[in-house]
């Protein structure tokens, strides 16, 4: 085998294959310099400009067509039912409905700050590798034990809102578990690493609430049906 | 092009901008690298990254909403006085004797609820990339704080039409402050400059909306953009599913 040498050597062309030793904390930059490049002039400056007349154009039509509400001059007295916080409040407002203030003003969203922020310092966060993709059955039995006496809690306060997704992305989660889970289905799910399944949980959670507070709520905090009784 | 070259090639032209219009790879670099905004780019970029998929140019939306949210801001300051009952009285000028006062009032309105919307799917975006992973995680909690910012900046705009969505609105709000152990009432009072919304929360809500946080949003996707940059370039979709994923770093 004369015709394999080792040696020592920077130039591409004439070495064209080669060993990279990278230290283990060393940026992940390193590996990704060797990509097909283009000019950021004119191909990326292009698309800004692009996406800017888009957002402007889209923008300035839907401000022809529709009006930003002005109602009466505020007034202390004049309370009006049901009073509702900003759209992107609604689903804290709608957790103010189960749970006593200190919960859901106060923990509740600061736990979910905290755990947004720490999200790339958690090496679940870190790995994307599928849940079924490793070892999992004692994962899996962590989740379950979890998500058991929180179900509980809800069912306790009522909260369908955050019960029924919660229970629907844990069945999600644990189906390729299940014997008889059709493949195209285990392939697909089996996948999907452990973060995504939080973050997801917790997107559905959120939004869901949000839907309820925009949507299903009347004077008093009553659940309405928008088709019937209209938006308040 | 002999006009353009009359334009671009004399002294005056020269002393603003320093290299030559042909399309020659010299001057595309330069163009990017000698202007101190476009220089937020590098000069190359990966082929992978200008794909829809890589970002959905949702931090770009993002960017672009709050340039527009900024000048229609300062329009909409020229016909404001953050006192009552003038707030108000002031809407109805927009209305009824500011031309196209209606549809400023509005671009700053929709714009404010898009900017929300667009700066969440970014931060999902960004989630489901995995590219918040090292050396990113820093950039990912410097997002975090622009998307407090962002709410804070849409929440204070709330109250200053000074009508009743927004009184009470903002109302309801102020209350879940006060349920925070120990801090919550002292905190709502320095929020709201007394004990219900009255004309000094409007004032302090005021100056928030239009100097305090703007500035802190600025600097903030100052450092975000750079960041962006010192971190080898925006990750896209790269992180994922790659044959080492799980051994970087
Ligand atoms: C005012 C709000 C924000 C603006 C204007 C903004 C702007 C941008 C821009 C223009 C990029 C370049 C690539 C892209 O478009 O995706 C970017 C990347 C990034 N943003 Fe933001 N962003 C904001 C909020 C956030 C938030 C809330 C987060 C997360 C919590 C975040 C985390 C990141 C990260 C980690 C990157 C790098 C992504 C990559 O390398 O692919 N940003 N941002």
């Amino acid at each position: 085998m004369s015709q394999f040498r080792l040696e020592k050597n920077n130039d591409a062309r004439a070495v064209p294959r080669r060993i990279a030793l990278i230290r283990r904390e060393a940026p992940a930059r390193l590996l990704e310099g060797r990509e097909e490049v283009r000019m950021a002039a004119p191909h990326l400056l292009v698309r800004e400009v692009i996406l800017i007349q888009i957002c402007v154009v889209v923008l300035a039509v839907a401000s022809l067509l529709f009006d930003a509400p002005l109602e009466g001059i505020a007034d202390p007295s004049n309370t009006p039912n049901p009073a509702k916080a900003p759209w992107y409040f609604l689903g804290l407002q709608e957790l103010l409905h189960y749970f006593p203030p200190i919960v859901a003003g106060v923990l509740l969203p600061a736990l979910a700050i905290i755990g947004v922020v720490v999200i790339p310092y958690f090496r679940i966060n870190v790995e994307a590798v599928g849940f079924y993709e490793r070892p999992w059955r004692r994962s899996l039995a962590i989740l379950g034990a979890v998500t058991a006496p929180v179900s509980v809690l809800l069912v306790a306060y009522r909260v369908w809102a955050v019960l029924v997704p919660t229970l629907l992305i844990f069945s999600l989660l644990a189906l390729p578990a299940v014997p008889r889970c059709p493949g195209a289905w285990r392939r697909r799910l089996s996948r999907v690493p452990l973060s995504d399944w939080i973050m997801t949980w917790f997107v559905a959670v959120a939004s869901i609430l949000t839907l309820i507070g925009i949507f299903f709520r009347g004077p008093g905090w009553t659940w309405t049906w928008p088709w019937r009784d209209g938006i308040f | 092009m002999d006009v353009l070259r009359a334009l671009t090639e004399n002294r005056l032209w020269r002393s603003v901008v320093r290299h030559g219009v042909r399309g020659t790879n010299r001057n595309r670099v330069m163009l990017v690298m000698e202007n101190i905004f476009l220089h937020l780019h590098s000069a190359k970029v990966r082929r992978r990254s200008l794909e829809i998929s890589s970002t959905y140019y949702l931090g770009g939306i993002s960017l672009t909403l709050f340039a527009i949210l900024t000048i229609t801001g300062l329009m909409l300051m020229l016909y404001y006085h953050p006192s009552v009952p003038q707030a108000y009285d002031d809407m109805k000028e927009l209305q009824f004797v500011v031309s196209n006062g209606v549809f400023l009032r509005n671009m700053h309105r929709w714009a404010a609820h898009a900017m929300v919307l667009a700066v969440f799917f970014h931060m999902l975006r960004v989630f489901y990339h995995k590219a918040y992973r090292p050396p990113r995680e820093f950039n990912w909690v410097v997002g975090v704080v622009l998307l407090l910012l962002t709410l804070l900046l849409s929440y204070t705009g709330y109250l200053l039409p000074w009508d009743q969505l927004a009184f009470w609105g903002v109302s309801v709000g102020t209350n879940m402050v006060k349920a925070m152990p120990v801090l919550g009432p002292a905190f709502r009072f320095l929020l709201l400059g007394g004990n219900i919304v009255g004309e000094n929360a409007l004032l302090r809500f005021y100056v928030l909306h239009c100097v305090f946080l703007p500035l802190a949003l600025v600097l903030g996707v100052a450092v975000h953009l750079w960041r962006v940059r010192k971190d080898g370039g925006i990750a896209g979709s790269s992180g994922l599913r790659r044959a080492d994923a799980g051994k970087i770093p």
